[in-house]
């Protein structure tokens, strides 16, 4: 799946409208995830992934930035991820199942704080860049 | 916003007129209507919620029979059903309202599946 010229104008767009949210977004998301979604859990036997914790709180910011980021460089968000797509395939190994359902819940957190951002436009494009980010981060496990 | 979204699940909706865009999409009366229809099936799974399965026993036999629908549509349908609850409720559709919906719409895909053969 390709992001057209729309969809990166519109991610960039929600992404300027989060701002300094994103942090909280990430953190929530994360809480959500572990909450909706209890496997997730799994790859955090290390933490303390009761809600609000402060290491949920210090990963969500960790996986915020990286999403800034992927928006910040969306016409090669292989390059620009490309350090974490090689700690996923080689260290994480998280299954590729698991993107999908963190990134229903940063949906879920966009849409709750911006409910007139997330028009279905926009959402479709916030959608694609999801998975487009997924893709890159799963793209070397085999 | 199933069918902006995830514009391949226009395939199911040949006769319903004009998809053809976002904004065509969201003034078509067919597709309010059948929003309609769907979501006040979903209403009878929440007031059966002890026995879902009974409740979609004749729908998942139609959709797998006339309407030929991949189940994963069921699921898509589902997550956007979420995101439309966040949106609407905010604050108040707590993670915990959230997984027990996300149980929900995965129990009811279940179900509307579960007669496929």
């Amino acid at each position: 799946m390709v992001l057209s010229g729309n969809d990166k104008t519109n991610v960039k767009g929600v992404f300027s409208k989060i701002g300094g949210h994103a942090e909280e977004y990430g953190a929530e998301a994360l809480d959500r995830m572990f909450a909706t979604y209890p496997q997730t859990k799994t790859y955090f036997p290390h933490f303390d992934v009761s809600p609000g914790s402060a290491q949920v709180k210090a990963h969500g910011k960790k996986v915020a930035s990286a999403l800034v980021e992927a928006a910040n460089h969306i016409d090669d968000i292989a390059t620009a991820l490309s350090k974490l797509s090689d700690l996923h395939a080689q260290k994480l190994r998280v299954d590729p199942v698991n993107f999908k359902l963190l990134g229903q819940c940063f949906l879920v957190v966009v849409a709750i704080h911006n409910p007139s951002v997330l028009t279905p436009e926009v959402h479709a494009s916030l959608d694609k860049f999801l998975c487009a980010v997924a893709s890159v981060l799963t793209a070397k496990y085999r | 916003r199933l069918l902006i979204v995830y514009p391949w699940t226009q395939r199911f909706f040949a006769n319903f007129g004009n998809l053809s865009s976002p904004t065509a999409i969201i003034g078509n009366p067919k597709v309010r209507a059948h929003g309609k229809k769907v979501l006040t099936s979903f209403g009878e799974a929440v007031k059966n919620l002890d026995n879902i399965k009974a409740t979609y026993s004749k729908l998942s036999e139609l959709h797998c029979e006339k309407l030929h629908v991949d189940p994963e549509n069921f699921r898509l349908l589902g997550d956007i059903l979420i995101i439309v609850l966040a949106s609407h409720f905010a604050r108040d559709f707590t993670p915990a309202c959230q997984f027990a919906w996300q149980k929900l719409v995965g129990v009811v895909a279940h179900a509307l599946a579960r007669k496929y053969h």
